[in-house]
């Protein structure tokens, strides 16, 4: 049996609509699912995830993170590409030790990180983890009367902790081969040797425990074999001194060594809550960053904005395309009708296509599809307009129909062409947001051309050929 | 039904009565920039951070200034919405340690024993505002250049790109222009407002170009001024009819669309308004001036 060409046209637009309710089963699925089914799924990591239509954070809530290098501080042996993939690769360690589900972290431009973690409920936590350079230190104290002395200079100018650290006079007083550094909650000042006996990265293991001094929370620490030998040789040399164990600058606690440690265990003590013993057990298993770096740029929205964007967007959307289906039925009557089969057609395959190449979906972009299938419109309104001069000039119905498709034609190509033009740029500038609206934009036009044009057109022609009109009424 | 019947509007011949309108509307946009001393730039170009927080009962606004600034915070814009108890607080600095004034604003009614909840921040630093302000001047200009090559290219003649784009600027200009007399911001959402109205804008306009390179052909013996002019009153009913559903769909996202998308809509809203009123009055007189000018230099 041979298909008619009509046919063949009628079968593709099955396909193609058969097809996109296949794609976007999955996301329908997911928003019927109760909340407790999705955190299941979340937690399962289930394929489905996979086949949803992809939120933005500005929907799903969660944190964007610029992160900037700060390259003075690399040693310049190592190459500026190297750290940052470095930094990349433990950021990456923490991120997943902390439970984030698909979390985005790549590198922009010569030194910057982009960071974003959706659903995250807490973002200062996460601003802390990411951005910590966690540098582990041990150095050993300086001599105390030296200490006494700078404290007694301290109390006489009056300084607080900080000033005190940035005054001249003050600094004269250190040796040289020395620094001050402070304690935790800036109350006290040590002074400690500026080159460190071990760092943290001979570790291995870092872990919380409970029940050290006064039952509190505590971290213990495994050095790998050399570390190990390392830590050895400096606490056998260095009995009844004190060690400053040093995270980023600041000194966590400074216990006597009473023996020497062979084994490559060592425990940091320093009035930690379980959550902070917990958060530096996660970054020093992580690793240091081999550079600090910055936050530059920060967007966090909480789950409840996102929420009320996702419910004002979808229902201003919905009410706008609404309002253009109904003034097209009333101003081009039947035709008005197939203009619409194409509109919602359009948006069928729109929300197929999100889907199927996993583009986000984000608030801008929710009004980009309503936007873009307003703009859908154009081109039957550019048909059927051309449809009414041609029958105008007294064509037959049939006859003007070919006429106006293909003389529209044209222009719908040019027009839609150059603010497609316009899309491209728009993807190219675009942040999260913007990029989700110009992805709307872009496949609303594309799609468009199909709809609008070649599903429209085969709606007419077998309604021509089964008799169903005689006329165009327009 | 039909809105429009045939029409016969002498378009081109009042052209000096569209042209002086336009005029005033770029001169009162002028005017407008000045006097605010250019664009109202939002943090994403100035650098700067903003805060939203959302209150169990929104404190009023001349309190909510006093507590912020016994606390410290000296000056901020507050924007508040009192349907959804929300307020904002942005501040507009070049200062890199700015990220640290979350903690402050949170710290300060903390201490009131104030009930809220962060619902967003926005912190961007002096250097991203610095590459956001590039990349959008950039991309508008590219964008721009890309409709002239294209246009030039379909039509032979870069008069049609260049005129359409002409058009084009004046939509966007004017858009400006509303937006700097209501003391609104250029933020991100902003900027991607004007792009996509660039790209409806030309559209609209090409539309016409079509129409009348078709009339060209096909009435060679008719005057120039009287193709133009054909040209529009045949696709005057397609113009409005778009600009309609297009319009339709906008007045919606401005009215329901919530807080996030509402200058985003307002510009476009606008825009499309004007980008329609330029493809009828602003486009086609360009393209005629241009060739009588080119005509007469032979």
């Amino acid at each position: 049996m041979y298909m008619t060409r009509l046919q063949i046209k009628g079968l593709v637009i099955i396909v193609v609509l058969a097809l996109s309710l296949y794609f976007i089963y999955p996301t329908i699925k997911w928003y019927l699912m109760s909340d407790i089914e999705r955190a299941n799924a979340e937690k399962m990591r289930d394929k489905i995830l996979n086949k949803i239509i992809n939120l933005g954070l500005d929907l799903k809530g969660g944190i964007h993170l610029v992160l900037e290098l700060d390259d003075s501080k690399i040693s310049s042996e190592t190459d500026l590409t190297d750290a940052l993939d470095r930094v990349i690769e433990i950021i990456r360690n923490r991120v997943d030790q902390f439970g984030v589900t698909e979390p985005i972290i790549v590198r922009q431009g010569e030194k910057w990180i982009v960071v974003e973690l959706p659903g995250i409920k807490n973002p200062e936590t996460a601003k802390n983890l990411i951005g910590k350079t966690a540098l582990l230190e041990f150095k050993l104290l300086g001599p105390s009367e030296k200490l006494s002395s700078i404290n007694e200079k301290i109390r006489q100018l009056g300084l607080n902790i900080t000033e005190a650290r940035n005054n001249p006079e003050i600094l004269a007083l250190v040796p040289t081969g020395y620094v001050l550094l402070p304690g935790k909650n800036e109350e006290s000042l040590y002074l400690v040797k500026s080159s460190p006996e071990i760092t943290g990265a001979y570790l291995v293991n870092a872990r919380t425990r409970l029940g050290g001094q006064f039952g509190l929370p505590y971290v213990s620490l495994d050095f790998n074999k050399e570390g190990a030998k390392i830590f050895a040789t400096v606490t056998g040399a260095n009995i009844d001194k004190n060690l400053a164990i040093v995270l980023d600058d600041v000194v966590q606690s400074a216990p006597v060594i009473r023996s020497r440690i062979p084994d490559g265990k060592a425990i940091i003590e320093g009035n930690f809550t379980e959550e902070e013993a917990k958060f530096l057990a996660t970054i020093l298993r992580a690793g240091s960053l081999p550079a600090p770096v910055k936050i530059i740029e920060e967007r966090s929205i909480g789950p409840t904005l996102g929420e009320d964007s996702i419910q004002k967007g979808t229902i201003s959307s919905i009410l706008g395309l609404l309002l253009v289906i109904i003034f097209m039925i009333i101003y081009y009557n039947i035709s008005g009708v197939i203009a619409n089969i194409a509109l919602i057609l359009n948006f069928i395959i729109l929300l197929a296509s999100l889907a199927l190449f996993r583009f986000t979906l984000t608030l801008p972009g929710i009004a980009g599809i309503a936007l873009t299938l307003g703009m859908a419109i154009d081109a039957n309104v550019l048909i059927l307009e051309r449809l009414r001069d041609e029958l105008e000039l007294g064509k037959t119905p049939r006859v003007a129909l070919d006429l106006g498709y293909s003389r529209a034609l044209t222009t719908i190509i040019d027009s839609n062409l150059t603010t497609l033009i316009a899309a491209v740029f728009l993807f190219q500038f675009g942040t999260g947001p913007i990029k989700g609206f110009a992805v709307t934009l872009t496949l609303g036009i594309l799609i468009s051309m199909f709809t609008a044009i070649f599903v429209t057109k085969t709606i007419y022609e077998f309604m021509f050929q089964e008799n169903l009109i005689r006329k165009v009424k327009l | 039904m039909k809105l429009i019947g045939k029409t016969n509007i002498d378009f081109i011949g009042k052209r000096y009565i569209s042209i002086s309108f336009s005029i005033l509307l770029i001169l009162i946009t002028i005017v407008s920039l000045i006097i605010h001393k250019g664009p109202n730039l939002g943090i994403d170009f100035t650098g700067g951070i903003l805060v939203q927080i959302k209150f169990k009962q929104l404190p009023k606004l001349l309190e909510l200034r006093n507590i912020l600034s016994e606390g410290g915070i000296n000056n901020p814009e507050l924007k508040t919405f009192p349907g959804i108890n929300s307020v904002i607080i942005q501040i507009k600095t070049k200062q890199e340690e700015s990220e640290q004034i979350t903690t402050k604003i949170k710290d300060i009614f903390l201490k009131k024993n104030i009930e809220f909840n962060v619902e967003r921040v926005e912190f961007v630093g002096p250097k991203i505002g610095k590459y956001l302000s590039n990349r959008a001047i950039l991309s508008i200009l590219l964008s721009f250049l890309g409709i002239i090559i294209y246009v030039a290219l379909r039509f032979k003649s870069s008069i049609w790109g260049v005129s359409g784009v002409i058009a084009l600027i004046h939509d966007v200009f004017i858009t400006m222009g509303l937006l700097s007399i209501l003391n609104r911001e250029i933020t991100l959402n902003v900027i991607a407002a004007l792009l996509t109205l660039a790209g409806y804008s030309i559209n609209d306009t090409i539309v016409i170009f079509d129409r009348i390179r078709e009339n060209l052909t096909l009435q060679r013996k008719e005057p120039l001024d009287k193709i133009l002019n054909i040209s529009i009153n045949q696709t005057l009913s397609r113009t409005i009819i778009t600009s309609l559903t297009v319009e339709l769909v906008l007045l919606v996202l401005f009215l329901l669309g919530g807080e996030v998308i509402h200058d985003f809509a307002l510009s476009l809203l606008f825009g499309c308004f004007i980008g329609t009123y330029s493809s009828i009055f602003i486009a086609s007189p360009i393209v005629y001036e241009w060739i009588l000018f080119r005509t007469k230099r032979k």
